[in-house]
């Protein structure tokens, strides 16, 4: 086991430096002279010569490229054109309330997803099934953008049952301050005892959270029920139905255990999904997240600010998918024993 | 659109004739009802011109007296912030959509396929390189990927084809890689490299072919898909310019006045979820039909 | 007769793959089916079990356990029966067993559903697994950890430990090679012996099912050609059919019983 983690995280680290470079490349696919940019409209042609010189751009593709991996490395993300402050000091601001966002937002999904999942294999090619399917497509086809805006409409502007936007009730800013020990939001309040706070951000985290759960939930759902009915004609469910197990247990606990696997790993790769589908999302609801500090940055045209969201978040790809690998690997006695 | 490639077909799969077909339809209504959607939807693609009530709003026309007007009889979906007809831009944004994402899966196919099919059948080092590059791309999620390049380019509809291309066919590549590989491996493939038949040919004719078939669902899974990143590209800006009645284009013009005027808003997200849906239907029920141990005949 | 089996009919819509008129089980009983592959055999264990129907098969006749009729229960009722009363082991151990679970789980989860206490079940499995001479640590480790012959032993210790009256074996030995093979019959002669089971032996395999059992009977095409004490069988087959499977075996042992 010890030789396929060290295999795994290898290829992780291969796959981090990659992601650096292609991202570099995309830097520089900028049209136009970022010299001339930063040297500004009336420069003369010695000025940006000479800017050329002071940003290092005059110097080989290979020598830029290695200064740049030395920088993120070093925690040097650039600046930030539309906040004026350091790239990673920005983004560990704002990333937790987007990951904590992604996190509720994936429980709810599973939440909904292994029940129906189950139910759609045990009773397969029936109106339920079939709904549930029909359902869980709806899911991935989801708009989320519209979704967000819709909801927003209907349970906060007409119902008056949720909150519109924000991360929390603005009067609590005065009445139970929170005071932040980790960043995120949902640990802090309850570890300093803030229970209004508590209640306030879970209930303006719920919209957001439904809208971007509706892909997983999707997604999760036709995942259990392939896993599960790829198992169901399998031997040791048979025996496991002669011991006298009920379907519910055939299903939930020995069908289901062998799909936890393939579901994990699904759960890796869409959460860093998610993360991305906060750049539709968080805007329309004020959350003070990744999304919001993207979608700012795409209109202010903050180029460093948005390649250092885009390799944040393929980081957290990978990071997750080594994570599930790792989690596999330690309780899948099919890996661990091989 | 991210589906497990254990849970595509294998190469051996056939799309069933006749009989089994019928039988297969008959059993599958979801797989009947994203194809007749589907085609419902190219068809009004085709027809914009003759269904639109109002064909030069989907262009550059104005009508300041009609500026936000709730449905009504003349408006079947209302009028959008320059009185231009809802109902006539969202069928002409029929054309659009769709289009971007044959044209994007096209690109995907012809970069990946040859990449794949290289991978699986020389192995080796080339195998190698090939499987890392396409991690590194996999590593981003796409909408990621395409928004980054797209917010580095000009804003337009190329932008976007190339960009969500760029993105797309690591996927194929990983598919059609493990495919080749498996059908390189056959016993019969050896007997026909002893015959001498040459190496194009071999590929041509039999390695090809046997690699396609996942790819066809794939494929047909990930239009849907494609008209979700498009449309999201276009809500951040990123891609169609106005007056271009591109769905996702506008909802975003309409947010703003999504809270007195919400047809504005809801009318072409609608058309984005049945787009992507009637496919992504389509594509689920194809696999279903393909697979040879469904359990659908029960 | 604990097992009695009466003009029980098998079929997937049309088509009948199982048509026994009789077939019974006495106390301390070891009865062999034995036929060819595709004989309806193992569609005989499902329809006993009352899990015909999990693979689309409907069920017509009388099975009576103890005289009790069994195709006239519940769900629930079987349930109850399943296991407790009517134990089976199937042709591939390693397949039969989850290969996500360690194989004492499975045990403990069966023995609880069966009414035992955590503590009964822990005491009824180690004393079950002594019987089947394995050391009860082998409860802690997953199927893909023990051969094809522990594990047939940990199903055998299963049927134990539920102290099932019947027990129904599905090619048991088909899997193993030779010499674990032999251990597993002399398993099965333990259980009609000392525990006084009734075992339903079911095998392609006319040697072993010559030397194993006391009465067979011969299946072909789902129904029974000849029934009876497997000394009068074996040496004087009534069915031509009979005869022309014995002529195929090879090596007969010296005819069933004690």
């Amino acid at each position: 086991m010890i030789v396929y983690v060290a295999r795994r995280v290898a290829l992780a680290v291969l796959v981090v430096a990659g992601v650096i470079v292609l991202t570099f490349v995309i830097a520089h696919l900028v049209p136009g002279d970022p010299a001339a940019t930063w040297a500004g409209p009336h420069a003369s042609a010695a000025q940006v010569a000479a800017a050329r010189r002071y940003l290092g751009l005059d110097r080989p593709a290979a020598v830029q490229l290695l200064g740049y991996f030395g920088g993120i490395l070093a925690g040097n993300w650039g600046l930030s054109i539309h906040t004026h402050r350091p790239v990673l000091s920005d983004l560990a601001a704002v990333a937790p309330a987007s990951l904590e966002l992604v996190t509720v937002a994936l429980i709810i999904a599973l939440v909904v997803a292994v029940p129906l999942g189950l139910v759609s294999a045990r009773w397969p090619g029936r109106a339920g099934d079939q709904a549930i399917r029909a359902g869980s497509i709806l899911g991935v086809s989801m708009p989320i953008f519209c979704l967000a805006l819709i909801l927003q409409l209907v349970f906060a502007q007409r119902l008056h049952l949720l909150p519109v936007a924000g991360e929390y009730s603005p009067g609590l800013l005065f009445s139970h301050p929170l005071t932040r020990v980790t960043g995120f939001g949902l640990i802090d309040a309850p570890l300093t005892g803030n229970w209004p706070m508590f209640g306030s951000i879970l209930s303006h985290m719920l919209l957001p959270a439904v809208v971007i759960a509706a892909y997983p939930a999707g997604l999760l759902t036709r995942m259990v029920r392939a896993q599960v009915l790829d198992t169901v004609g399998d031997a040791h469910i048979q025996m496991v139905r002669a011991l006298g197990f009920g379907e519910r247990a055939v299903f939930g606990r020995f069908a289901m255990k062998l799909a936890w696997n393939p579901v994990a790993a699904a759960v890796a790769l869409v959460f860093a999904y998610s993360l991305v589908n906060t750049f539709l999302v968080e805007a329309i609801f004020d959350w003070p997240g990744l999304g919001s500090y993207a979608t700012a940055s795409i209109t202010s045209l903050d180029t460093p600010a948005i390649l250092g969201v885009t390799l944040f978040i393929a980081l957290v790809y990978v990071a997750a998918n080594l994570a599930v690998d790792i989690f596999q690997a330690a309780i899948d006695p099919r890996i661990r024993l091989r | 659109m991210i589906e497990a490639p254990s849970t595509l077909p294998t190469g051996g799969a056939r799309l069933p004739r006749g009989q089994t077909l019928r039988r297969g339809l008959a059993a599958n209504p979801l797989l009947v009802v994203g194809g007749l959607l589907s085609a419902l939807i190219v068809l009004i693609a085709l027809l914009a011109p003759l269904l639109a009530p109002f064909p030069g709003d989907a262009g550059t026309a104005t009508h300041p007296f009609l500026v936000l007007r709730p449905p009504s009889a003349q408006h079947w979906f209302g009028t959008d912030n320059v009185g231009r007809d809802v109902y006539s831009r969202v069928l002409y944004g029929a054309r659009i959509s769709p289009l971007i994402a044959v044209a994007v899966l096209a690109i995907a196919c012809a970069v990946g396929i040859p990449l794949g099919v290289a991978a699986g059948y020389f192995g080796g080092w080339l195998d190698e390189v090939i499987m890392r590059v396409t991690d590194i791309f996999l590593a981003f999620p796409p909408l990621l990927f395409a928004l980054a390049l797209a917010a580095v380019l000009p804003a337009s509809i190329t932008t976007v084809i190339i960009v969500i291309a760029l993105t797309w066919w690591p996927w194929y590549t990983r598919l059609v890689r493990g495919q080749a590989a498996s059908v390189a491996g056959r016993p019969y493939i050896d007997s026909c490299r002893a015959l001498g038949i040459s190496r194009r040919r071999i590929i041509f004719r039999h390695i090809l072919p046997n690699s396609i078939t996942p790819l066809i669902v794939q494929v047909s899974l990930d239009v849907g898909g494609v008209i979700l990143t498009v449309s999201a590209l276009s809500f951040l800006g990123l891609g169609a310019q106005d007056p271009t009645p591109d769905w996702g284009l506008m909802v975003a013009e309409g947010q703003n006045y999504f809270l007195t005027s919400w047809w504005v808003v809801t009318f072409p997200g609608i058309a984005i979820l049945v787009t992507a849906f009637a496919f992504t239907l389509l594509g689920d029920g194809l696999r279903d039909l393909m697979d040879p141990k469904r359990i659908f005949l029960r | 007769m604990r097992l009695a089996i009466t003009g029980l009919q098998v079929s997937f819509g049309d088509r009948r793959v199982v048509d026994l008129a009789e077939l019974a089980i006495a106390e301390a009983e070891i009865v062999g089916l034995a036929g060819e592959s595709g004989s309806g055999k193992s569609m005989t264990t499902l329809a006993v079990l009352g899990l015909a129907n999990t693979v689309g098969a409907r069920v017509d006749g009388s099975i009576r356990l103890d005289g009790t009729e069994l195709t006239g229960l519940s769900q629930r009722e079987m349930r109850a029966v399943r296991g407790r009363r009517i134990a089976a082991i199937f042709q591939s151990p390693a397949l039969a067993f989850s290969p996500v679970f360690r194989v004492g789980s499975v045990v403990h989860r069966a023995l609880r559903l069966h009414g035992m206490t955590k503590a009964e079940a822990a005491a009824a499995a180690q004393r079950a697994m002594r019987q089947v001479l394995l050391p009860p640590g082998l409860l802690d480790r997953y199927p893909s950890q023990l051969s094809g012959g522990q594990l047939q032993r940990v199903a055998i210790a299963l049927a134990l430990a539920l102290r099932a009256e019947v027990l129904l074996a599905d090619e048991p030995t088909s899997a193993l090679d030779v010499t674990v093979q032999a251990e597993v019959l002399e398993l099965l002669r333990d259980l009609r012996d000392q525990q006084g089971m009734s075992v339903l032996f079911i095998s392609h395999d006319l040697a072993v099912v010559a030397e194993l059992c006391d009465r067979v009977a011969i299946m072909q095409d789902g129904r029974i050609v000849e029934q009876g004490p497997t000394g009068q069988v074996v040496t004087a087959p009534a069915s031509p059919y009979t005869a022309g499977l014995l002529a195929a075996v090879t090596r007969l042992g010296a005819g069933g019983g004690r």
